[in-house]
């Protein structure tokens, strides 16, 4: 369950960047996850509902861009998505190759809905 | 709608607190490694074994990781190496911050071997860098040999893999060869050691291993 650690430093990163009068405002924290990081997508976003329930920010959204593992083959030169976890060229077989995505775990961005206007309401 | 770029690594605060301990590791010339492996495999079996075989050769400290209590420690201290235990009270796994603070209890200055036995898991474990040189896996025959195939990040983090208990071969359907060829798929670079700590079977080559890095 190391999910709960890793959605606390998601939200503590985020807060770095708006103030507590903006919390209202966060609409969506997107975050990256590579394949290889053994983060469970439902645990996650559960912990971070957890973690925000009740709270200023509660209405945010996490937004989850799961990244592939894609290996590049030092033998080839092939670059190619790998669906499993073997670490072997897909093209040739070879296993001198390198990771070239799959280990991503980052905050990427953060949305916020626009400040409210001082329009005046009709009666 | 405001969007605001961010790209941060989630786990850069553990990660500057592990570059941090490294550094002062590096600083003293002291080995360490984080022993990873599922509960009940022979961790703190293999600490007790490696320390009967080094500590007259060699200046020995001991961090233990544990859910709960601190038997583990109690064991190392029987062996008179200086030892802190972490407990984690429910965490399942240790952090850099965690092993900063057991640091400051085991005089390590004057260590030049530090073992780091993780709390017994090979999921959550694998992502987190303590600031050591380098990681261990271990897999004991009782496991079976497909376990590399299931929990790929541990055995593509680890340099090591260590398959203990091999004494239970002639009980167990676990083949050796296959756990060899699982791990080397994931991490053809595994350096592969097999063990017993009943027997003290390839505990030697083992600790020759340990005392070649530290001398390094």
């Amino acid at each position: 369950m190391h999910e709960l650690s890793i959605a606390q430093e998601i939200i503590s990163i985020a807060e770095q960047y708006f103030s507590s009068d903006e919390k209202e405002r966060v609409k969506s924290i997107k975050v990256k996850i590579g394949k290889l990081q053994n983060v469970l997508p439902d645990s996650l976003e559960f912990c971070f509902n957890a973690l925000i329930q009740n709270s200023k920010m509660e209405k945010a959204k996490m937004v989850i861009e799961h990244i592939p593992i894609k290996l590049e083959c030092k033998s080839c030169g092939d670059v190619s998505e790998q669906e499993g976890f073997l670490f072997v060229c897909i093209k040739c077989g070879s296993s001198k190759i390198t990771v070239v995505s799959g280990n991503e775990l980052t905050v990427s961005e953060i949305e916020f809905e626009d400040s409210p206007t001082n329009q005046e309401v009709l009666p | 709608m405001t969007l605001i770029t961010v790209e941060r690594k989630v786990l850069e605060k553990n990660d500057v607190i592990a570059n941090d301990i490294r550094l002062k590791l590096k600083a003293h010339k002291i080995f360490s490694f984080n022993l990873l492996s599922s509960p009940g495999s022979g961790k703190t079996s293999l600490v007790e074994r490696t320390i009967a075989h080094l500590k007259d050769k060699i200046r020995i400290g001991v961090i233990e990781g544990d859910v709960q209590t601190d038997l583990d420690a109690q064991r190392i201290d029987l062996l008179g190496v200086p030892v802190a235990q972490i407990v984690t009270n429910g965490g399942c796994h240790l952090d850099a911050g965690l092993v900063r603070d057991a640091l400051s209890k085991v005089d390590y200055a004057n260590l030049e071997i530090l073992i780091i036995e993780n709390v017994g898991n090979l999921v959550c474990p694998a992502g987190f860098d303590l600031g050591e040189d380098t990681k261990v896996v271990l897999l004991s025959t009782t496991e079976g040999d497909d376990k590399p195939l299931k929990y790929p990040a541990m055995f593509r983090n680890a340099s090591v893999l260590i398959i203990n208990k091999i004494d239970l071969l002639p009980y167990v359907n676990c083949s050796v060869k296959k756990i060899k060829e699982n791990a080397l798929a994931i991490n053809p670079d595994l350096k592969i050691f097999e063990t017993s700590c009943t027997s003290d079977a390839g505990i030697s080559g083992w600790c020759d291993w340990i005392l070649a890095q530290a001398n390094q």
